[in-house]
């Protein structure tokens, strides 16, 4: 409690050219370490091919009370889907 | 369970915000760790999420006992990936427990002082190599049984967790369910001792599920938050239902003598396990709780100085690559 090793998120990118992806977080010394704990704890069975790990406290987040702000201007836009516009079958693959 | 009897908390909140929680959790909706939740709601996930981590790592001690004595290269391997499965089934459930607001050690020395449990389970012995056999069969069995539901449960680093470990634990019951057809389709004293393994760990099995619904009292509150999923008395009766044949299969035979097949419920009737003993195990009276609690606390006393060493090796590396740019 007293000297805690510090928090560090982790994200692993997979086998087939996906972003890397939040997979959990882990306590390590430093960042060297981190890295070889997260290779222990998320990629026991191939997940990844590619380690980030991040010290918790440097991610900032958005805030639950932003929900409204933040995302609802997008719903109105339905438009920004390819569905949202008719195409005659006949014009082919579009 | 993993998660035994856990008590939940009350809660003293804003009338309305806890109605809108509750229509939150009913939609399906996952809370996450900066969304507002009830008082009760983040004291009695950390106790459950802290007492299903405890499990998984006090978990190892029984099997950890056998590998140096695993009888091949190839059981001793699979031993230990199982094993060090299980650290990382608790270090999942530890960060999921942590974005609630209880430190890693804090969490630790409650586990150390005895403030937290861990599944009554792993207080019995593994007294032969066949109990490698009945407990991935059946310890983890029963433990897929509970986890796979709770992979639905409402808050969300909680389930991803159990997502990742449910990915896992199928590898554990097979592996055990494989050591236990090769012990009852071996010699006699083969055959003996998976019987023997079946005999001991069959009524443990089904504490694990922790007492009958009806006298669980706090059962209520979790289910409605989608913090429990099943009765105890449910996942228990579909454990029996789901173990039954599988003996069958090995030949070997239920310490039961009342055990039935009920036509007309489609499942089992069986005799439940000794409650005594249960609540004496949970007190500390277990055969093994004494050794598994010394052997965390040794542990965690030895560790200290690689702890504080690691810390102080990083902080001087942190100064002096500071000190150069
Ligand atoms: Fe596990
Ligand atoms: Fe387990
Ligand atoms: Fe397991």
């Amino acid at each position: 409690m007293r000297n805690e090793w510090p928090l560090w998120e982790v994200f692993i990118r997979g086998q087939h050219g996906m972003s890397h992806r939040h997979v959990g977080s882990l306590h390590a010394a430093d960042e060297e370490m981190a890295i070889k704990n997260a290779r222990d704890v998320y990629t026991r069975r191939n997940e990844g091919v590619s380690i980030w790990v991040v010290p918790a406290h440097h991610i900032a987040a958005s805030s639950p009370s932003d929900t409204g702000p933040l995302y609802e201007p997008s719903e109105s836009k339905v438009y920004r889907h390819p569905t949202f516009f008719d195409i005659p079958d006949d014009v082919g693959a579009m | 369970m993993y998660a035994q009897m856990i008590k939940s908390e009350a809660t003293q909140d804003d009338p309305e915000k806890l109605a809108a929680f509750q229509v939150r959790i009913d939609a399906g909706d996952k809370i996450e760790p900066k969304d507002w939740m009830p008082e009760g709601y983040r004291k009695t996930l950390i106790r459950q999420i802290g007492q299903h981590a405890h499990s998984e790592i006090v978990g190892q001690l029984p099997e950890g006992n056998w590998i140096t004595r695993a009888p091949t290269l190839e059981r001793k391997a699979i031993l230990l990936a199982k094993v060090q499965d299980e650290a990382g089934h608790g270090l999942y459930l530890y960060c999921a427990a942590e974005t609630l607001g209880v430190t890693r050690d804090e969490l630790t020395e409650m586990l150390l002082d005895g403030r937290m449990k861990y599944s009554s389970i792993f207080n019995y012995p593994t007294l032969t190599w066949a109990d490698m056999g009945a407990v991935g069969w059946l310890v983890d069995g029963a433990a897929i049984m509970n986890q796979v539901p709770l992979q639905r449960t409402s808050f969300g680093p909680y389930s991803r967790a159990m997502i990742r470990i449910c990915k896992e634990e199928s590898f554990h019951q097979r592996q055990g369910y494989d050591i236990m057809m090769k012990m009852a389709n071996g010699t006699e004293a083969q055959k003996r001792m998976a019987q023997d393994a079946l005999n001991r760990m069959w009524f443990p099995s089904l504490m694990m599920f922790g007492p009958s619904d009806a006298e669980s009292v706090h059962s209520e509150q979790s289910m409605s938050w989608k913090i429990k999923m099943n009765g105890n008395d449910e996942l228990r009766q579909k454990f029996v239902d789901q173990t039954v044949p599988q003996a069958e299969f090995l030949g070997l035979t239920v310490p039961d003598p009342d055990l039935k097949w009920n036509e007309t419920k489609g499942g089992y009737d069986f005799t439940g396990p000794d409650w005594d003993e249960f609540f004496d195990v949970l007190r500390g009276n277990g055969p093994c709780n004494k050794e598994r609690l010394a052997a965390r606390n040794k542990a965690w006393d030895d560790g200290a100085w690689v702890r504080d060493g690691l810390m102080a090796h990083a902080e001087k590396k942190r100064a002096a690559k500071l000190a150069a740019e």
